[in-house]
């Protein structure tokens, strides 16, 4: 109780003045910590040639998100399959095959780091470093990048209007690294080594066993894993050095280690409320926003904590009454993995630090709707842009309802921007249950591991992952295969730039539209009726599309279990 | 608060005239490559080298020694007991391997699960002398690192008779040896009891009965 007292108030307490930081930081005022950062950031600038204040068109901010994105993914995917010939490689590990390389690279670079491989023993240091590291602050930077952008485009009152562009991504990208992922990761690292978590070059240290009737030699396998684990923890990322995640107690060691990182998974996209409603100077919106996803969050968690405090069905009178403890650790016990489990799943992270396929039923099948929604706070940056998604469905919706042509902001929102905004909201179903229902249907494609509903929810928990850019797993699954690799790229990439790269161009059409003044019927959307209806068009969205999938699936697991 | 024309001029910072239409590839591979450097290179290094220089022992892997100063293990990397003269740890997916850590992954309506449990509990039984539903639930599920180095008390408790037994000494002096080997035993977390430490105190204190008894129970796995 005391670790969950402890997590709560520290989210809390920092989200409040690093949200402000954040919004000064990031928001296109000038300030005085633009001559400090310029020591470091105007280098970058210089180096790479790019003219940080010009100010881009959306289409060529978002080409230029996909051209730094294409060049991402082949810098990772060269250095997997070549790492076995390349430097600070001292365990000896060899090259990634191709398609578990381009699974890995494409999955770091949406964000999500869906792992089909074990860290420890499939990845040198530089692999670990120079390509996973890279991604792990460039993708959330880029997160932050478009949502900074779309706030000064879409949401600043009447902004839009006076301001020609959505700004300059190469700007709001190395703004984001420098001025809050770096200092945040430095001290959460320097943290996290005190506690425990390795930080070595070293090759694994080699040790008999303790007890001589055991002729094992046990491997330890270290390296820099404190610098990674601090930037996945906060950036939303989720890929951790060690197979298993933070489970592992050399990359989570401590109740004391838990806290912070736990505490990180969600401290920036909490923040990120107060940063926005700085820089577009509509709080009253954001705290709306805020309680929406406040409630679902607690929702979600208590019903994941009451779940994991449940005996697992498979042990009943096979020991003392207790909790699921199968796949968790006892340094945490249940509530600590379930609280990790459903923010993870919240906020589009994807770490774990216990096995979510070991959850009792209707614990797992939280998770997966908390994937499903993705913007109870959800991924740095992406969460919010998530919401906004919603927020225009719902305004469109809202603004039939009381019989006024659309509008958003007092732009209208016409056949162009509804049909994309349609598409962004819709492509998630029709690629989570169309390439669900093909492995399912595909011969030898599904490699799961456990038998009947939990079976499917396997399945369901890989793609739903891979599109929400989450990255946990249902990790039973032998998805180092060619299909589930490939398919899971199509996933990644469509679930990532997709739902991110539709709200930026609408903002950017509606920035060329006039604004119609506020009158008596113009929908207020700042109100509680709205944000009402905005958190039940997320929720009927949803549901509709599914709940089928759930009955079939962890429902039927848990009724088949008795609760 | 400031007004909306006033945000709107201090923004540009960006130049408003001449508006970037097109992106660049050598931008994108420069930048990128800067940030590789930076990032993916300068990040770790600095990070790595001053945690190592603060705190030496954790960046190193927490690496216990014996008295010899001979590495024994990791505080934080459980390993496999099968001496009855030893503690025995949570049941491991992965076989107390480091380099291949795992959880079991079965779910709870996984017949698979409850055939692993049966025979653990039963095993447990055997061994402590005691019903099945005496075992507390750590010894019998599968933790999901694989080296899980911890038990809880009552789970330790347990084992004292028999360890006891084994080493041919008292069960107070074995009981003794369970507190220093208890940890997160402050505000946070609950407290558990580290079994290497355990036994690595054991071997110290009472080496002439180490777990190289020879009656083994060969039912243990």
């Amino acid at each position: 109780m005391n670790d969950m007292i402890a997590i709560y108030a520290l989210v809390a307490l920092l989200g409040v003045p690093l949200g402000l930081y954040m919004g000064r930081a990031l928001g296109s005022r000038r300030t005085r910590m633009d001559a400090l950062f310029a020591v470091i950031e105007a280098p970058i600038y210089r180096l790479a040639g790019i003219d940080s204040h010009q100010s881009m068109t959306w289409q060529a901010y978002a080409l230029a998100i996909l051209k730094l994105h294409a060049g991402l993914i082949l810098l990772a995917w060269l250095v997997f399959m070549f790492q076995g010939v390349l430097p600070l490689n001292p365990d000896g590990i060899a090259g990634m095959p191709w398609d578990t390389a381009l699974h890995t690279a494409v999955s770091f670079a949406t964000n999500t780091n869906q792992q089909h491989y074990s860290g420890q023993a499939q990845l040198s240091h530089l692999s670990q470093t120079l390509a996973i590291v890279t991604l792990q602050f460039l993708t959330p930077a880029t997160g932050l990048a478009v949502l900074v952008a779309i706030a000064r485009t879409l949401l600043v009152k009447r902004g839009a209007s006076v301001l020609k562009g959505v700004g300059n991504y190469y700007q709001d990208l190395t703004r984001s690294v420098v001025r809050v992922l770096l200092p945040l990761a430095v001290v959460v690292a320097l943290l996290l080594t005190w506690q425990g978590v390795p930080a070595s070059y070293q090759a694994a240290p080699q040790v008999e066993m303790l007890d001589a009737q055991v002729e094992e030699v046990q491997s330890i396998p270290l390296g820099p894993v404190a610098s990674m684990v601090a930037i996945k923890q906060l950036g939303t990322n989720g890929g951790g050095w060690y197979g298993p995640n933070s489970s592992v107690p050399l990359e989570n060691p401590t109740p004391l280690a838990n806290v912070v990182e736990t505490a990180s998974l969600t401290l920036i996209p909490v923040a990120l409320l107060f940063a926005i409603a700085l820089i577009s100077g509509r709080r009253r919106l954001m705290l709306g926003v805020g309680a929406v996803m406040l409630a679902f969050s607690l929702v979600s968690t208590s019903v994941v904590v009451y779940s994991e405090r449940m005996p697992n069905a498979a042990l009943i009178e096979l020991s003392q009454p207790g909790a699921n403890l199968e796949g968790k650790e006892l340094r945490f016990g249940t509530d600590l993995s379930a609280l990790w489990g459903s923010w993870t799943t919240q906020t589009s992270n994807g770490s774990v630090n216990a096995m979510h396929d070991s959850f009792n039923p209707m614990g797992g099948m939280m998770l997966l709707m908390d994937m499903f929604v993705n913007v109870t706070f959800g991924g740095i940056g992406v969460g919010l842009i998530g919401f906004f998604l919603y927020l225009m469905l719902a305004a469109f919706v809202g603004s039939l309802m009381v019989g006024r042509a659309p509008e958003l902001f007092g732009k209208p929102l016409e056949t162009r921007e509804m049909r994309w905004i349609s598409l962004a909201i819709l492509a998630q179903p029709l690629v989570i249950l169309g390439l669900s229902a093909l492995t399912v249907a595909m011969p030898g494609a599904v490699q799961n591991s456990n038998p009947g509903f939990h079976g499917l929810s396997q399945v369901l928990y890989e793609f739903t992952s891979a599109f929400a850019n989450n990255g946990s797993g249902f990790e039973g699954l032998g998805d180092d295969t060619p299909w589930w690799n490939l398919a899971c790229v199509v996933a990644l990439l469509i679930g990532r730039f997709l739902p991110m790269l539709v709200p930026l161009a609408v903002a950017g059409w509606l920035a060329g539209k006039r604004t119609a003044p506020a009158g008596r019927g113009t929908l207020p959307m700042d109100s509680p009726a709205f944000m009402g209806l905005t958190a039940g068009v997320i929720v009927i969205v949803n549901l509709l599309g599914f709940l089928p999938v759930l009955v079939l699936g962890p429902i039927a697991e848990a009724a088949v279990q008795g609760f | 608060m400031k007004t909306v024309e006033n945000v709107a001029q201090e923004t540009l910072h960006v130049k408003d005239e001449a508006l970037q239409t097109r992106a660049s590839w050598s931008s994108a591979l420069r930048f990128l490559a800067v940030m590789a450097v930076l990032l993916g290179l300068a990040y770790p290094l600095a990070t790595t080298t001053v945690g190592g220089w603060l705190f030496p022992e954790q960046a190193g892997g927490s690496l216990m020694r014996d008295p010899s100063g001979r590495v024994i293990g990791s505080r934080l990397v459980a390993q496999t007991f099968v001496g009855d003269g030893y503690f025995i740890g949570r049941p491991s997916a992965a076989g107390n391997d480091a380099a291949s850590v795992s959880g079991s992954n079965l779910a709870p309506g996984n017949a698979a699960l409850r055939e692993r449990a049966e025979a653990d509990a039963q095993t447990i039984a055997r061994r402590e002398g005691v019903s099945v539903d005496q075992i507390p639930v750590d010894l019998i599920t599968a933790s999901g690192s694989g080296i899980d180095p911890h038990i809880s008390p009552e789970a330790a408790r347990l084992q004292v008779a028999r360890v006891a037994q084994v080493r041919q000494i008292d069960e107070a002096s074995v009981t003794a040896l369970l507190e220093p080997a208890l940890e997160n035993t402050g505000w946070l977390g609950a407290p558990v009891i580290n079994v290497l430490r355990l036994n690595a105190s054991l071997d110290e204190r009472y080496p002439a009965a180490s777990g190289e008894d020879d009656s083994p129970s060969n039912t243990v796995e």
